[in-house]
């Protein structure tokens, strides 16, 4: 007979692997779900014409997705490249060279922009970001735009991404061994050298997951970016035109257009490809961060 | 209390200096030592002389101010901020403490040798190139021969030739610590100072390390923390016991540990028997 300790062992080991597998089958149900609901949209199209093609005339049935795609893809790198080296050296700053009033000023103030709702971010780009882009920005590039635009969007991204990926990167450096560090400066190394060789290089995996991360949560960003981003309906090149991003066109048209064709399955085809798109991101970040870890 | 007792039967820490061998030149000599934490005074008026090309042991519980003390030497206690260091360290005759001195060239002449071994991020190769990178030399066929011969002085060489390029992390621990040895003699210092460089080590790998130690101290000077007073009295040509901050009693191991002066000591060594 077993004992009473053996089986709350084995109910609690069994409500630890029940928690752990619906963990794993969520984005496979999720995956699963959209891909049913976008199968009338497929079985009309081809993946390649839906993927490739910029005609985007619902009431014609012509459904593609390519202005979207490149909208989120332009709008997430642009605000990669505003917040990945700020959070970088912001990180190094507050944890290798700042003084603990300054950390403990800096700690709060990041968690409450952490924790500030996407509409404030997006009410703070209307009003601050958009005027900026169209009467400084632009004019500094010889331009014209209404502020609306993709480099707008960025810029409100990386600020929103900032706190998220600053936290994190944070707590990768402080789990960096003091010892380390003490060891390459007790071969001569300077406090920066130390830093870029040591804190920097022992972190690599972490700092990739971490700008992994925060790519990810950039290109599902919706509510902020769709408020700045102008949601025109084009493939461009020029960041200070309009976008619209997947996540802006599913916020805005779900429950709104369905009394056309095919459109309720467009949507969902929209959001399986943010899934996926997002999937790959987290999946290209997994390979870079398995290839630091192999030197 | 106690402590109160071991200084009244030990004058001053300086008079209780038994080391007979003033004919050996010291390699540092430390003069009104003390370092202060908020509300916590770690090091209290040190002065001692380390002999050059001598082990030099210092022993005592833990919380005493042993590691301080060896951080203090190169200048490690910079990095926390809240510690205030007074006094004077004089090694090849500079006050290190004095803050124009080149902290960087200062700690290429000691080596240090943690508890527990740090390998840099990097590959066994670049771990023993970092330090040589750092003094300027880019002469790779001179960096590929130091750093065999460094390898081959710790032993390391034949067992890590052919995996060079191999993330340094993926060495066992007794292999990290004799890397870690190696890195450090790679820039050739005068000092060697090493903090319980075996506790952390399987009794193979410290036995590794302690005849390491044996081989080369008669081109270092090693400053040496241990708790292991066996160890101690196998490697030690100088011993420094020290208590809450202060030196107690010091001088050649035969008459510590054969006859040690204040109380505290012999409790240490009974204990630690």
């Amino acid at each position: 007979m077993l004992s009473k300790r053996k089986i709350s062992d084995r109910i609690s080991n069994g409500w630890m692997i029940a928690a752990l597998v619906c963990i794993l089958l969520l984005p496979v149900i999720i995956g699963v779900a959209l891909y049913f609901k976008s199968a009338p949209l497929l079985s009309e199209h081809t993946l390649g014409e839906l993927i490739t093609s910029s005609n985007w005339h619902p009431n014609k049935g012509n459904f593609g997705f390519w202005p979207f795609i490149t909208s989120s893809m332009y709008v997430t790198l642009l605000s990669f490249v505003f917040a990945a080296p700020v959070c970088l050296l912001a990180g190094i700053y507050l944890t290798q060279f700042a003084s603990k009033k300054l950390i403990d000023i800096m700690h709060p103030v990041i968690d409450i922009l952490a924790g500030l709702p996407s509409v404030i971010y997006g009410v703070w780009g209307v009003l601050i970001v958009v005027p900026f882009t169209a009467n400084v920005l632009a004019p500094l590039f010889n331009t014209e735009s209404s502020g609306y635009s993709i480099l707008s969007g960025g810029i409100v991204l990386a600020i929103m991404c900032i706190p998220y990926m600053l936290n994190m990167l944070i707590e990768i450096f402080n789990t960096v061994p003091r010892g380390l560090q003490e060891a390459s400066l007790s071969l001569g190394a300077s406090y920066w050298e130390s830093v870029k060789h040591v804190v920097i290089r022992g972190s690599y995996p972490g700092i990739i997951s971490s700008f992994g991360l925060g790519l990810a949560k950039a290109f599902g960003e919706t509510l902020a970016v769709m408020m700045v981003v102008g949601n025109m309906v084009q493939a461009t090149a020029n960041p200070f035109k309009a976008g619209y991003p997947l996540p802006a066109l599913i916020a805005n048209n779900y429950g709104e257009m369905l009394s056309i064709p095919m459109y309720d399955s467009a949507l969902m085809f929209a959001a399986l490809l943010l899934l996926v798109i997002i999937l790959l991101i987290n999946l290209v970040f997994r390979y870079f961060i398995h290839k630091t870890q192999q030197r | 209390m106690e402590l109160v007792q071991a200084k009244v039967m030990t004058p001053s820490p300086l008079k209780a200096t038994r080391h007979e061998k003033a004919s050996v030149p010291s390699a540092i000599s430390i003069k009104n030592l003390d370092v202060h934490a908020p509300g916590h005074h770690i090091l209290k008026n040190i002065n001692l002389e380390i002999p050059k090309n001598k082990v030099t042991v210092l022993l005592g519980p833990s919380g005493c101010g042993k590691t301080t003390l060896l951080k203090s030497l190169n200048r490690l206690t910079d990095l926390y901020k809240e510690l205030n260091v007074t006094g004077t360290i004089n090694i090849d005759g500079d006050d290190i403490l004095n803050t124009r001195q080149n902290v960087a060239d200062l700690r290429q002449k000691m080596g240090l040798l943690s508890q527990r071994p740090y390998p840099l991020p990097m590959s066994i190769y670049k771990n023993v190139a970092y330090g040589l990178r750092l003094k300027g030399i880019k002469d790779k066929k001179l960096i590929a021969h130091n750093i065999e011969k460094n390898l081959r002085e710790v032993g390391l060489w034949d067992e890590v030739k052919d995996r060079l390029n191999t993330p340094a992390n993926n060495l066992s621990i007794g292999q990290q610590q004799r890397l870690c040895l190696a890195r450090g003699l790679a820039v050739k210092p005068l000092i060697i100072l090493a903090d319980e460089p075996t506790s952390a080590l399987d009794p193979m790998s410290s036995s590794t390390i302690e005849k390491l130690f044996r081989e080369i101290k008669s081109h270092y000077t090693i400053v040496l923390v241990t708790h292991i007073l066996r160890q101690a009295k196998r490697l030690a040509d100088n011993v420094v016991f020290m208590y809450y901050g202060e030196i107690i009693e010091q001088g050649a191991p035969d008459d510590i540990f054969k006859n040690p002066k204040t109380e505290k000591l012999r409790q240490y060594m009974l204990e630690g028997n």
